[in-house]
């Protein structure tokens, strides 16, 4: 797949999905930021469309930036060997996405993880639980409001 | 009419065969696993968090106690993560000498995998032979950079020494002997008819859904999927070197440990060129002292012996990452225990862990 083409793509989407959808990076650096609302709907035409094939979900992830917390897609198509990044935000006062599980499976712990350590609910996620902290873990710690100081153990009593 | 109900079995944390402290929650119907869990998290150190509050260059030595048998190709993703955002160009000899290592780390790691697959399929002989042989690889690593788990070699610009003169006389004798200790590897457990059955057709993942699961390394490509990041994306100086990507067809358990069988071959092979063409020279780029990145964000991914070791980092043009994330391959291959061991006996889940290769120090970052 030539840079052309990708960036066909990207005109190609912005058309399609207008205010929803913003182009911040081209050609090897592709990058798309989506509206949480249409995410499942970029990243189905992304895996299945002929064209480009998406088809492996390299990397998912997030990140805090205090008043919104941003939620990372890497993806890569095998069959073309490009790489593209999908971006959706979502407000500190609604920390909801859609789950890609159902069109990667390999979402699923990566979106527990995103859930344990920084909050974000994927709806639509057949097990959502905590995966790396314990369950009774108070707090979300890679929050940038989470400071490592207060995450005290509590008074362990002596047993003899 | 006889009663019967399914059963749950914890299988670790503290159980030699899973490989660190994991736990599986297998679900069982007599011997036959209906659902094996895994559970994790008991060597959660918050190392994401921890980056958050050190420098970038602190931040080297926590890479080495992520895969901690392959420390060298984490230090080389993360450096490289860090040269890429900065744009710092590493001195030849430096980049010859990071090949060396990691590849010279990926042959120790798989004969890790080698022998504690066959301890846990019950053959001990084999983990002594494994190790014994690493063994040989750990001094060489000692005698590049005083470790021999933790290396924190390789830096921001090139490595942290060069390599003193004994170095070069003590691989060309490991590299001569290496073919002869595969040899008898393959004779111990390649013509070993008892291992053969207990991995040939266990644990079968087809091409499809191994990519859906987001498998990558060997596991993926015992399933036919050619995908190696040394040649879809070279980086480093890979693509001066001629190496093959060994794969597999059927994807069952056998696959997974003959590709790396092989794949230990490939890597002697690629020191042996990189040793031939490594040209005199600095090791060491001049790099800023204090290291501030100016801000943005880079994804790097790397191959390691356990499949796709990426980085994340965001920086806002502080000395410390913003955000780093790490995308673990031990981590996201783990999500094909529950449906590969599914139907299978209690022995074959030992198998399919085994030859999963998950470390738990990556796993639970």
């Amino acid at each position: 797949m030539s840079n052309r083409d990708i960036n066909n793509l990207l005109t190609e989407l912005k058309a399609r999905y207008l205010e929803d959808i913003k182009i911040i990076g081209e050609e090897a650096q592709a990058a798309l930021l989506v509206e949480p609302h249409c995410l499942p709907d970029i990243l189905g035409f992304l895996k299945t469309n002929e064209l480009y094939q998406f088809n492996m979900l390299r990397n998912l992830t997030a990140v805090d930036y205090l008043e919104y917390i941003e939620v990372v897609y890497h993806l890569y198509s095998l069959p073309f060997r490009q790489a593209i990044t999908v971006k959706t935000r979502c407000g500190m006062e609604d920390l909801q996405v859609p789950s890609a599980t159902t069109i990667w499976p390999s979402a699923n712990f990566q979106e527990r993880e995103v859930y344990d350590l920084l909050g974000v609910r994927f709806t639509g996620h057949p097990d959502l639980r905590r995966i790396l902290l314990r369950d009774e873990f108070d707090g979300h710690p890679l929050r940038k409001t989470y400071h490592t100081d207060n995450a005290g153990e509590k008074e362990v009593k002596s047993l003899c | 009419m006889l009663k019967t109900e399914t059963f749950t079995l914890n299988m670790g944390p503290q159980h030699p065969s899973t490989h660190g402290v994991l736990q599986v929650v297998l679900e069982l119907d007599g011997e036959t696993v209906v659902q094996a869990i895994p559970n994790m998290g008991y060597l959660h150190r918050g190392i994401e968090k921890l980056a958050e509050s050190r420098t970038y260059a602190q931040f080297i030595p926590y890479t080495d106690r992520l895969d901690y048998v392959s420390s060298m190709g984490n230090n080389l993703g993360y450096c490289q993560t860090v040269e890429k955002i900065m744009g710092i160009k590493v001195p030849e000899r430096a980049e010859y000498l990071r090949i060396i290592m990691t590849e010279l780390n990926r042959i120790a790691s798989h004969l890790i995998f080698m022998g504690s697959l066959a301890i846990d399929l019950g053959a001990s002989t084999g983990m002594m032979f494994g190790f014994r042989s690493r063994e040989r690889i750990l001094d060489l690593f000692d005698m590049a950079c005083g470790a021999r788990q933790t290396y924190t070699y390789i830096r921001f610009g090139g490595v942290s020494a060069d390599i003193p003169a004994e170095f070069i006389p003590a691989l060309e004798r490991f590299l001569t002997d290496f073919p002869a200790m595969l040899d008898e590897y393959h004779r111990l457990l390649t013509g070993n008819e008892i291992l053969y059955h207990r991995l040939k057709n266990t644990g079968v993942i087809s091409a499809q859904r191994a990519v859906e699961i987001g498998l990558t390394g060997p596991a993926l490509r015992a399933s036919g999927v050619d995908y190696d990041i040394r040649k879809v994306e070279p980086y480093g100086i890979y693509d001066r070197f001629d190496f093959s990507v060994p794969l597999g067809q059927v994807g069952d358990c056998w696959d997974r440990y003959t590709i790396r069988m092989e794949e230990m071959k490939q890597s002697a092979d690629i020191v042996t060129q990189a040793l031939n063409e490594m040209p005199e020279g600095t090791v060491m780029a001049s790099v800023p002292k204090v290291v501030k990145p100016p801000a943005g964000e880079v994804y790097h991914s790397i191959e390691n012996p356990r499949g796709e070791l990426g980085y994340y980092i965001v920086s806002n043009g502080g000395t410390n990452p913003y955000r780093l994330h790490v995308r673990r391959p031990s981590f996201i291959n783990l999500q094909v225990l529950n449906e590969a061991c599914q139907g299978l006996l209690i022995g074959d889940v030992v198998a399919i862990l085994a030859t999963l290769d998950s470390l738990m120090g990556e796993v639970d970052c």
